[in-house]
């Protein structure tokens, strides 16, 4: 089993009074908050004001045919105190048609690559974003390849990839 | 010793010749293919005249989906693919990766399993340390030193062999436990290791550390500031060279470490010299841990019990119990093996290159519904074009291999 943070219950219950209900839960000691989308920038403007200062990482899940998921897009926000180590494991979703939620990379720098993956491979817009390119994807991709309705073997776009001869390269 | 971006002056460049001042700066493909780069990666840099503008790194020339696949293979089958991706110590990639399998599990370990964890854990960072430090004096100019490095890294990989059969992709762990024991040989093996290291640490530190010419390419060069090094996530001994000291060894006390004794290397310059010396000390700290974790090794069952269902039983229980036979059975077939919550959670290891962590969300089965990792060579490639800004192109190969960039964790 793995260490257990120390707790968070102070955050949450600020994140609480601020935002309304954060839907806390823990699992296997690691604490977790759901922040609605449109207020997600200012939470985590507390949060990194709470002491947070390390984002360990962004990512996302895509829920389509989960069991019992309202949401096709739950973004997963990585927390971490380097002061006490406490960790905080934050939830914001989003839905088709256009999922967008706020990008942080006004407040923490290390969030920049890690939202341009998430885009590359998810969709997900982030607005505010300063420089929202493809990650690991070449350019001319046009899908995103880690939702769940992208097959595992792709979707032939590598055949419409202009070949470049030696003559005209 | 930081350098500012030049201020660009049209008058300075004598007459007039109506050019804008951008138009003196000139481009370098630096990479996708280039010695220096040890990996596929890619850097375009912008230069005025010899000095580094700007840099642009681009990645995913060897990028292959991992996390996609990591939704189709068990839990596992997946480890062979975390083999390949910091692949100069993939043991430790697999400790991470069942590391995190187990926190969503909620499976605890025996404690044989968790002492010899720890030290293939460890010998993975004594050669992926030998490794990154050796290049960063390969690519300065000391090829000998670089030799010595390297040398050892074959005994590590002898090691291995001799434990689990592979000397690089060694997919050692397994869901509960790890698929071979440590025999006397490999014991053996790893006490002649921990006779001879001290001496070749001694030999490099004696050829590098006050090196004249190592020393000017490397102190002053990219220097990463603590508030920098935190707000960019930067992890590892890229952030202990700032003057971060998190080390989840230390702060999330995981597999043994809660019971050896080691103290966490770090420096306060955050330039390429004192992540250098950070890698240097955390290699003889790491030879500590594993001499007190290899003498207090316990015995007993190496994975968890038969009633887990979650690791193959021993051939023994296989033909002698019926609780092995079904378990056995089921963990063999197709369309059984284990059950996993309907949960997710974020279980991380500190790896060689910094925090290592996997976020799994189960659905059921046991395969994954989503096997995030969390690379710490994308954050810290992410940082390099803040660290070369000012100064000159022979600093680029100082500083790219002071960060321990490796392509296939960076891609997956």
């Amino acid at each position: 089993m793995p260490h257990t943070p120390p707790a968070v219950d102070d955050v949450v219950a600020a994140l609480a009074e601020r935002f309304g209900a954060v839907e806390p839960s823990v699992y296997r000691g690691q604490t977790r908050v759901v922040i609605p989308a449109e207020v997600a920038f200012e939470a985590f403007e507390v949060l990194k004001n709470q002491g947070f200062d390390l984002l360990v990482d962004v990512t996302c899940v895509d829920y389509l045919d989960y069991k019992g998921a309202k949401h096709r897009y739950g973004l997963v926000y990585l927390l971490a105190n380097t002061a006490t180590n406490q960790r905080l494991t934050v939830r914001v979703f989003a839905d088709d048609p256009d999922p967008t939620v706020a990008s942080i990379v006004p407040l923490w720098e290390g969030a920049n690559w890690l939202e341009r993956e998430v885009w590359d491979l998810f969709g997900i817009r982030f607005e505010g974003h300063p420089d929202l390119r493809r990650l690991v994807m070449p350019d001319e991709f046009t899908a995103h390849p880690l939702r769940k309705d992208y097959p595992l073997q792709g979707r032939g776009e590598r055949h419409n990839f202009p070949v470049i001869t030696r003559d005209h390269s | 010793m930081s350098i500012a971006p030049p201020e660009f002056d049209v008058m300075s460049r004598g007459p007039d010749t109506g050019a804008r001042s951008e138009d003196y700066l000139w481009t370098l493909n630096f990479g996708p293919q280039h010695p220096a780069t040890h990996t596929t990666l890619r850097l375009v840099l912008k230069l005025e005249g010899e000095r580094v503008v700007d840099a642009m790194p681009e990645m995913g020339y060897l990028h292959s989906g991992f996390e996609k696949i990591g939704e189709h293979l068990t839990f596992n089958q997946y480890v062979t693919v975390t083999d390949r991706m910091n692949y100069i110590s993939p043991i430790a990639n697999n400790v991470a990766w069942h590391h995190a399998v187990e926190a969503l599990l909620g499976l605890e370990l025996t404690s044989r399993c968790k002492y010899i964890r720890t030290i293939v854990a460890e010998l993975a960072r004594i050669s992926d340390h030998l490794l990154s430090n050796g290049a960063v004096g390969l690519d300065t100019g000391a090829f000998t030193f670089f030799l010595y490095a390297f040398y050892q890294r074959e005994v590590i990989y002898d090691i291995f062999e001799t434990l689990c059969g592979a000397r690089f992709t060694n997919s050692y762990t397994r869901v509960g436990g790890v698929s071979q024991d440590f025999t006397p040989l490999v014991i053996e093996k790893i006490r002649a290791f921990l006779k001879t290291v001290p001496k070749t640490l001694d030999d490099m530190e004696r050829l590098l550390t006050r090196n004249r010419i190592f020393v000017d390419r490397t102190k002053g060069v990219g220097v990463l500031t603590k508030e920098e090094a935190i707000n960019r996530s930067a992890t590892g001994p890229v952030a202990r060279a700032s003057g971060v000291t998190r080390d989840l060894r230390k702060d999330e006390p995981y597999l043994a470490y809660g019971d050896l004794d080691f103290k966490v290397a770090c420096a306060s310059a955050g330039d390429c010299y004192a992540r250098y010396l950070v890698r240097m000390q955390e290699m003889r700290e790491s030879l500590r841990i594993v001499q007190q974790a290899l003498e207090n090794l316990p015995g007993g069952p190496v994975n968890v019990g038969i009633d887990q269902r979650t690791a193959l039983p021993t051939k023994k229980q296989v033909y002698s119990s019926i609780e092995g036979t079904i378990s056995h059975f089921e963990l063999s077939m197709a369309n059984r093996g284990f059950e996993v919550p309907f949960e997710e959670s974020y279980a991380a290891i500190e790896a060689p290159n910094g925090e290592l962590g996997f976020y799994i969300v189960g659905d059921g089965d046991d395969t994954a519904y989503r096997a995030r990792c969390r690379p710490p060579s994308v954050l810290h490639f992410a940082l390099f074009p803040f660290l070369i800004r000012g100064h000159t192109l022979s600093d680029v190969v100082a500083v790219l291999g002071s960060l321990n960039i490796i392509a296939a964790e960076l891609d997956r």
